[in-house]
């Protein structure tokens, strides 16, 4: 399975003609009270579970043409093409964990939130029928499964994050975080003592070298690290996913942490973890890192790993009522 | 690249070594997290039938009913193994199990099971979800499916050319403790 396969997605005009969306569907955005999301919901999951975004495959196969040719790295990262050409062109999911669903809706004055989330919720549903998400919603400690992504008590899944804003478009983002990359992100309190880190940058170096040789392949490496310097424990961690919405080979906007990232993505892949912890070059796609505000006595490092398979996308719907998909 | 059909001798098995490259043919059970608590607290008997010589997969899949009743695999890439750890030495010695197919390897105690059984510890690529389900030619039965809900029943299905690299052998080889220790070696210079 060694033959170099060719990154080419099927084209916007294929991808428009299988969309759930009747042709020409608009939203009427001066009466936010009867926008119904539902629909353009649903295609915003059906594109994000099935088709990778384009940053991460081109980060992907320079991570494959710098391995050697025929190795079991180039060979395994060739397969994670080869899959990201049939879940596209079938229209099925990516990977088979479709992830926790989480939303960041961002909306003009006078949306209802309550209603938007029934909405999202409705979506969720509808996309579960399809098979193009596994039911991955369970009661923790019975592990029971309703079948349908749906927490009962609204809370915990899918989780919809919203953000009234100054402007007139609604946003909505996506990211499906599987839960094996969920379970090897970690957070950590400096000063460290076990791993040596204090409360500066190089502590923070210390933290993420520590957590990538922890995670091993079991995140599905190459991976994409979040990573949130302060706040507090709570959103320090929510800032480590956000900031995985950031497309790959995008500049940090303060140079300071662009240096930090191209030099840890640099460094990390000399650990020779390599793609699912085979060994080889490609250990991480990318670091993403966002320095917050914090207690004087807390410093925390929040780290969220993101496996090759990061499937995120944002929706437009503009100011005309048209939809459009990042 | 090695061909191999379920289900397997103990021979076959002592004969891979890490490193090796298969091609998995003939029938596999799934099984995750419940499913191998469930094994190892209740020792189930109708499972024994199934399980010996065959080869365990830790994989939750996307499955799609069809209307004549059917099913189908849309997405089946391996879940992490290592939730297993406690459970799978003493799966494969009941069951006699040849092998585990999963992601990111398994620990000391497992491996000492695959030595003691004779069983191998088979890699997949993960993510891989609609590349492995195109080698999922026909689900043949589904176990517990009420009980535990579709990602951790049992599904028995037929593999074709199902493509895997041995991770852990039965003479107590690992791929990834080498890796494991290569990649701390190199961190502690980084960290420095």
């Amino acid at each position: 399975m060694s033959e170099c396969v060719i990154p080419t997605l099927t084209s916007n005009e294929v991808v428009e003609s299988k969309s759930v969306l009747p042709e020409g569907w608009k939203a009427d955005l001066s009466n936010l009270k009867a926008v119904d999301l539902t629909l353009p919901t649903l295609e915003l999951l059906r594109r994000s579970t099935s088709r990778l975004p384009q940053d991460v495959i081109d980060a992907l196969v320079k991570g494959r043409d710098a391995e050697e040719a025929g190795s079991r790295a180039f060979n395994t990262l060739n397969d994670m093409v080869r899959n990201i050409l049939l879940a596209d062109g079938h229209v099925t999911p990516l990977c088979q964990d479709t992830g926790t669903l989480v939303f960041w809706v961002r909306h003009p004055f006078g949306l209802s939130q309550r209603t938007a989330k029934q909405q999202v919720r409705a979506a969720v549903a509808e996309a579960t029928k399809r098979s193009w998400l596994r039911p991955n919603c369970v009661e923790a400690l019975s592990g029971k499964n309703p079948g349908n992504n749906m927490d009962p008590f609204h809370e915990g899944h899918p989780i919809v994050h919203f953000e009234e804003w100054e402007r007139p478009e609604i946003e909505i983002a996506i990211m499906q975080k599987g839960g094996g990359c969920e379970n090897v992100g970690a957070q950590y309190r400096l000063p460290d003592a076990a791993i040596g880190a204090g409360r500066d940058l190089k502590g923070v170096r210390k933290c993420i070298i520590d957590a990538v040789v922890k995670a091993q392949g079991q995140g599905c490496s190459p991976g994409i690290l979040g990573v949130a310097i302060g706040g507090d424990r709570v959103t320090s961690y929510e800032k480590s996913k956000e900031v995985i919405l950031r497309k790959l080979g995008t500049p940090n906007p303060v140079p300071a942490m662009d240096a930090f990232e191209k030099e840890m993505t640099r460094d990390l892949n000399t650990l020779g973890v390599g793609p699912m912890g085979y060994g080889g070059n490609t250990t991480v796609l990318g670091v993403l890192v966002e320095e917050m505000y914090r207690h004087p006595a807390s410093f925390f490092v929040s780290i969220s790993y993101m496996c090759w398979s990061s499937r995120r996308r944002v929706m437009t719907i503009g100011t005309r009522g048209t939809v459009s998909f990042d | 690249m090695i061909r191999l059909t379920t289900p397997i001798t103990e021979a076959q098995v002592r004969q891979l070594k890490v490193g090796d490259e298969v091609l998995l043919n003939g029938r596999i059970v799934l099984s995750r997290d419940m499913g191998h608590k469930y094994m190892k607290e209740q020792k189930p008997e109708w499972l024994k039938p199934i399980l010996e010589n065959m080869v365990i997969y830790h994989c939750g899949p996307v499955v799609k009913k069809h209307e004549d009743g059917h099913w189908s695999f849309v997405a089946a890439g391996p879940t992490t193994s290592i939730r297993e750890e406690p459970y799978q030495a003493e799966v494969i010695e009941t069951y006699k199990v040849r092998g585990v197919i999963g992601k990111g390897g398994m620990g000391k105690k497992t491996s000492e099971g695959l030595q003691k059984t004779g069983a191998v510890y088979l890699h997949a690529t993960g993510g891989a979800g609609s590349l492995l389900a195109e080698r999922v030619k026909r689900v043949v039965d589904v176990k517990m499916l009420e009980e535990f809900g579709s990602p951790e029943a049992f599904w028995i299905v037929e593999v074709e050319d199902f493509p895997l690299v041995v991770t852990m052998d039965s003479h107590g080889g690992s791929l990834h403790e080498i890796v494991l220790a290569e990649s701390q070696a190199r961190a502690k210079v980084l960290m420095a």
